[in-house]
């Protein structure tokens, strides 16, 4: 192990796991262990480095190289020419990595997908075995719990989470010191500090891969967080959903407690922590706060009336503080770098990054991290890629359940809380969906509503009753059977849902409805006056025709239409049965004239 | 864990093993040509005292790698340092004897070894 001259970092997340990286890193391990360099070169299992579009990935150090798409016939070839002959395998290399010149392989910080990024919260996902917490405390692991508990008092350590500017990254944006506050000015004898891991939002991974690829800072964290507010117990919540993260995450609570950096009596200062993993079964609601400690506690994942409030009466009837794993994750490096440090990245109310996950119609399906204030086209076109096809943006879907749609015309707006809120969606968690012009909003609101309403948890009748019959409407539109009066019906139901449902899964869950009504109204209409789809999504209202100008009587349609409803001679234009017409859409795919259009 | 000194005691252990993978705080390289010209010549255990030394001494911030054929075969083992901030030096027909005095010259005082040198010798 002495004489290790080379990293081989191959990406353990689970978006790379998938694309099957486990038997890359199998193949590495067994080519070096044949050629006898085992021992100067080390195979590392990483988390996620973000740019799971080019997974399975791997970086070779000291060089940097960036290997995208690696399967596991190329390892032989990455071995032979680049670890034993330090040839580095071009064609291999992600596309992105090569200089003009074709010749010299750029450093990381210099590819595009990672050029406007910072990564804060995701600083050691791809750059450590998070199994191994030797490694995270080479990269100054735990530095922070240390200096927290031999220098500053739980008040100093609130003062600089306050000063920092930090804000809950769960989605609603509270402040975390102050929530810390509160829970330190509750008095009680017992305490408890949770971390939500139940991320739901359909296409959010941003928790999930920090938990995967850093678990220790999150560990590191709530021991800080504990000794400000006076807690000697943690739980992290995380839904079963995630083997990944839970096993890796119990690996390395299991490390802390052999290190002495949980239990008792830590850094010999007299402060005693442990924690443990509570595992969710993956229903939405636990991811909102009561829900959340209803279900530690063993109980039924509904929420509670608020106030009071968890820093007042929370798990176990106790004060509990709650916040989010990418949360957690920038406190260690506020405590080691200063609150000022991290003001200087975001805006003025918006400090710090923001991790998002890029999913939908995005060339860099992945995870990127941004400092606030960063505009939405620089994360689409800049970091994301643009969108496959050359298609035209569309909106973006950010908050997920509970957010709402971010139009066009607003590529330019600089994402933090404020300004999201004010063109009514929200930052949620982070899950981000890109849409183009295929992409039918009045469908989008209701796929959300129909997560929202499986997710339901049934205690309070807005949300149990209200979304539903606000989904039966959705569904009647995009049915074509829409009725003069149904968008005010909605605007109605959203408003009294809004004010009413008990907690905020209920309180949110018309937004994506809202939000498509305030930008793209006209789709609505459309749909309900004219019984037509303008992106061609919604099946009930299209109908496929052939241009007689166009059709040269090729005959291909008609063999491809599975109900048989394309007539015609043959060198003769040929005609659809709309009664008949399934919209399946094989005859427009199939036509090699662009005869066939659908509207 | 009892006390921050032991917190410090694993980090200096650590750092020398993960430091290649701070792209920022790499301060010197040192290139081994490893083609079949190199390994012929003996590049190997040329490259594997460079390691090693580097390590015995705790430098941080040295990273070793190596590279194909620098296109002088008769020269081989050749080594390339790169100090941060200055011009690269050559070194030519390089064996595991001559290593200890290039690192303790070269890297760590920043006089290289002129006689080892393409430009002495070549």
């Amino acid at each position: 192990m002495d004489l290790i001259r080379s990293h081989v970092m191959v990406c353990g997340g689970t978006g790379c796991t998938s694309s099957n990286s486990a038997a890359v890193i199998a193949e590495f391990e067994k080519l070096l262990a044949e050629k006898g360099l085992d021992r100067e070169v080390k195979v590392v299992r990483t988390g996620c480095f973000g740019l799971c579009e080019a997974g399975p990935v791997c970086i070779v150090y000291p060089e940097g190289c960036f290997y995208a798409h690696v399967k596991t016939e190329d390892v032989a070839r990455i071995v032979e020419e680049h670890l034993v002959k330090g040839r580095i395998v071009k064609d291999l290399l992600y596309k992105g990595a090569m200089e003009e010149d074709k010749q010299t392989v750029k450093s990381l910080d210099k590819v595009d997908f990672y050029k406007k990024q910072k990564r804060v919260a995701l600083r050691n996902c791809g750059v450590i075995d998070p199994e191994n917490i030797e490694e995270y405390i080479a990269f100054d692991g735990y530095a922070a719990l240390g200096k927290v508990l031999t220098e500053m008092s739980p008040d100093d350590v609130i003062q600089t989470i306050l000063d920092s500017g930090l804000r809950g990254r769960g989605g609603g944006g509270f402040p975390t010191g102050l929530k810390w506050k509160f829970a330190k000015a509750s008095v009680s004898e017992k305490k408890y500090v949770c971390c939500n891991a139940d991320e739901g939002d359909p296409g959010a991974f941003m928790d999930r891969s920090i938990l995967e690829g850093d678990p220790h800072a999150v560990i590191e964290a709530m021991a800080i967080a504990a000794y400000a507010i006076g807690a000697d117990q943690g739980y992290v919540y995380c839904r079963a959903e995630y083997p990944i993260a839970v096993k890796r995450l119990q690996i390395a609570i299991k490390q802390a407690r052999e290190y002495g950096l949980l239990g008792k009596n830590i850094f010999g200062t007299g402060f005693n922590f442990d924690m443990d993993v509570r595992l969710g079964a993956g229903a939405f609601v636990c991811g909102e706060e009561t829900a959340l400690m209803n279900s530690i506690e063993g109980m039924r994942g509904e929420p509670r009336p608020r106030p009071p409030f968890p820093a007042v009466k929370g798990l176990f009837g106790k004060p509990t503080i709650l916040n989010n794993v990418e949360t957690y994750a920038n406190v260690p490096q506020i405590i080691v770098k200063g609150a000022d440090w991290f003001k200087t990245m975001g805006t003025a109310k918006s400090a710090g990054t923001k991790v998002f996950a890029l999913g939908g119609k995005i060339n860099n399906t992945g995870l990127v991290e941004v400092p606030m204030g960063t505009t939405l086209r620089e994360v689409i076109y800049d970091i994301g890629g643009g969108i496959p096809g050359g298609k035209a943006f569309k909106a973006a879907q950010t908050g997920g359940p509970s957010g709402g749609c971010i139009p066009a015309s607003e590529l330019d707006i600089e994402i933090d809380y404020d300004n999201l809120v004010a063109i009514g969606s929200m930052m949620g968690s982070g899950g981000m969906i890109v849409m183009d012009e295929d992409n039918c909003m009045v469908d989008i609101a209701r796929f959300f509503l129909d997560f929202t309403v499986d997710e339901s948890c049934g205690k309070c009748a807005p949300c149990r009753i209200g979304t539903k019959r606000m989904l039966e409407i959705l569904e009647r539109i995009v049915e074509g059977k829409g009725e003069d009066g149904d968008i005010e019906k909605l605007e109605t139901l959203a408003e009294s849902i809004k004010t009413t449902a008990l907690c905020g899964l209920g309180q949110t869950a018309p937004n994506p409805v809202l939000s498509t009504l305030k930008y793209y109204r006209h789709e609505y209409e459309a749909h309900i006056y004219e019984k037509r789809c303008p992106a061609g999504q919604c099946k009930a209202l299209l109908t496929y025709k052939i241009d007689p100008d166009k059709c040269k009587g090729c005959t291909l349609c008609a063999r491809q239409c599975p109900a048989g409803c394309i007539s015609g001679k043959v060198r003769e234009p040929h005609v659809i049965d709309t009664a008949k017409c399934l919209k399946c859409g094989a005859c427009m795919e199939k036509c090699k004239f662009g005869a066939i259009s659908r509207g | 864990m009892k006390s921050l000194a032991e917190l410090q005691a694993i980090r200096n252990r650590m750092i020398d093993q993960v430091s290649m993978r701070k792209d920022d705080s790499i301060d010197t390289r040192v290139v081994v040509g490893m083609a079949t010209c190199g390994i012929a010549a003996g590049a190997r255990p040329v490259m594997l005292e460079f390691v090693e030394e580097i390590k015995r001494r705790g430098l941080e911030n040295v990273t070793v790698s190596q590279t194909g054929c620098i296109g002088m075969c008769r020269l081989e083992p050749m080594v390339e340092i790169t100090v941060k901030d200055q011009e690269k030096v050559t070194y030519i027909h390089m064996s595991p004897e001559k290593v200890a005095r290039v690192v303790a010259e070269h890297i760590v005082n920043g006089r290289p070894v002129e006689e080892y040198t393409i430009g002495y010798q070549g």
